[in-house]
């Protein structure tokens, strides 16, 4: 706990880390977008991805929907992490630098 | 409220796309001046914390559903420009890798909800803070109203997109956006006011971060 306290930053990112291991219980329900579209009897306008990497947040080539979301949910999670944590170091960089 | 593709005529896709990037070229020259050093692993977790709230629908009335945006939070703890570019981040990668949300509607998307949500989530949350005071409540009261508001309008700038692309009327469908979002703000706003409970009782150091919102209370 103690290396918690110290690296809150750490702290955050395993909580993310918990949110994306708890993502399979989600609503499977159509959105807000989703449920007003369908509505008004255009929801089968929408087009699917020209290519897909994790469509519907589903890790390709895992049997089991849980576990698929569940490694597609961590790896946005890091992923996010890292990318927002790079942009804040360039930025910051940039910024001394002028 | 991701818009996917097919939703958008290429019109409003090319303006969408052109008001996005000079929102983001605004917000990439804006938050330079304002980034203290511990705000760097702070974007970082906001970024890896928005990402995993907005996989995780909650149901709202009738069979629908709804997820954070977590766009009045970003500004909140970030400032608007920092806030507005990690959920640029978010969306982008919810695009390219998780085909959530079109290519073609990309601009829109962030739009909607990294500019829009973000910097009506901001002014709300400034303004109130402003009138409010140094009341206890203040900051979760603003968090909550900035949280639910920078939903709906997010809500209804996607309407009127859409309404532009020719997709669905405006006239019904303003409405009913509107109305669904109204309540998946509560949603969004719960969360938020959650989020910014556990901050205060935790790390309230982390809160004054963000030099802009802590002037914004009068507390310099």
């Amino acid at each position: 706990m103690k290396v918690l306290k110290k690296n809150w930053w750490l702290a955050g990112l395993i909580l993310a880390l918990i949110l994306a291991l708890l993502s399979p219980l989600a609503s499977p329900h159509p959105d807000g977008l989703e449920r007003v579209a369908a509505d008004q009897g255009v929801g089968d306008q929408a087009q699917d991805a020209p290519y897909q990497v994790m469509p519907d947040y589903a890790f390709p080539g895992i049997e089991n929907d849980a576990l698929a979301t569940i490694v597609a949910g961590l790896l946005g999670t890091l992923l996010l992490f890292g990318l927002g944590y790079g942009l804040a170091w360039f930025l910051r960089r940039r910024s001394s630098a002028a | 409220m991701h818009i996917p593709d097919g939703f958008i005529s290429t019109g409003t896709a090319v303006v969408t796309y052109a008001a996005a990037a000079g929102g983001i070229g605004y917000a990439l020259r804006r938050v330079n001046r304002e980034l203290d050093e511990r705000q760097v692993p702070l974007l970082g977790v906001t970024a890896a914390f928005l990402f995993a709230a907005q996989m995780m629908n909650f149901p709202v009335a009738g069979g629908t559903s709804g997820h954070l945006l977590g766009g009045a939070l970003a500004a909140i703890l970030l400032g608007p420009w920092a806030g507005a570019l990690v959920l640029t981040a978010v969306v982008a990668v919810q695009a390219l890798l998780f085909q959530d949300g079109g290519l073609l509607a990309l601009g829109a998307n962030v739009l909607n909800m990294a500019l829009i949500g973000v910097l009506v989530g901001w002014l709300t949350y400034s303004s109130l803070k402003r009138l409010l005071g140094q009341r206890p409540w203040a900051s979760l009261a603003a968090g909550f109203a900035a949280a639910w508001l920078s939903v709906v309008i997010a809500s209804l700038a996607a309407s009127v997109e859409l309404a532009v692309s020719g997709t669905w009327p405006l006239g019904v469908a303003l409405p009913a956006m509107g109305l669904v979002h109204a309540l998946i703000g509560l949603g969004e706003g719960l969360i938020t006011v959650g989020v910014l409970a556990f901050l205060q009782a935790t790390r309230p150091d982390l809160l004054v971060l963000n030099r802009a919102a802590s002037q914004a209370g009068g507390a310099g």
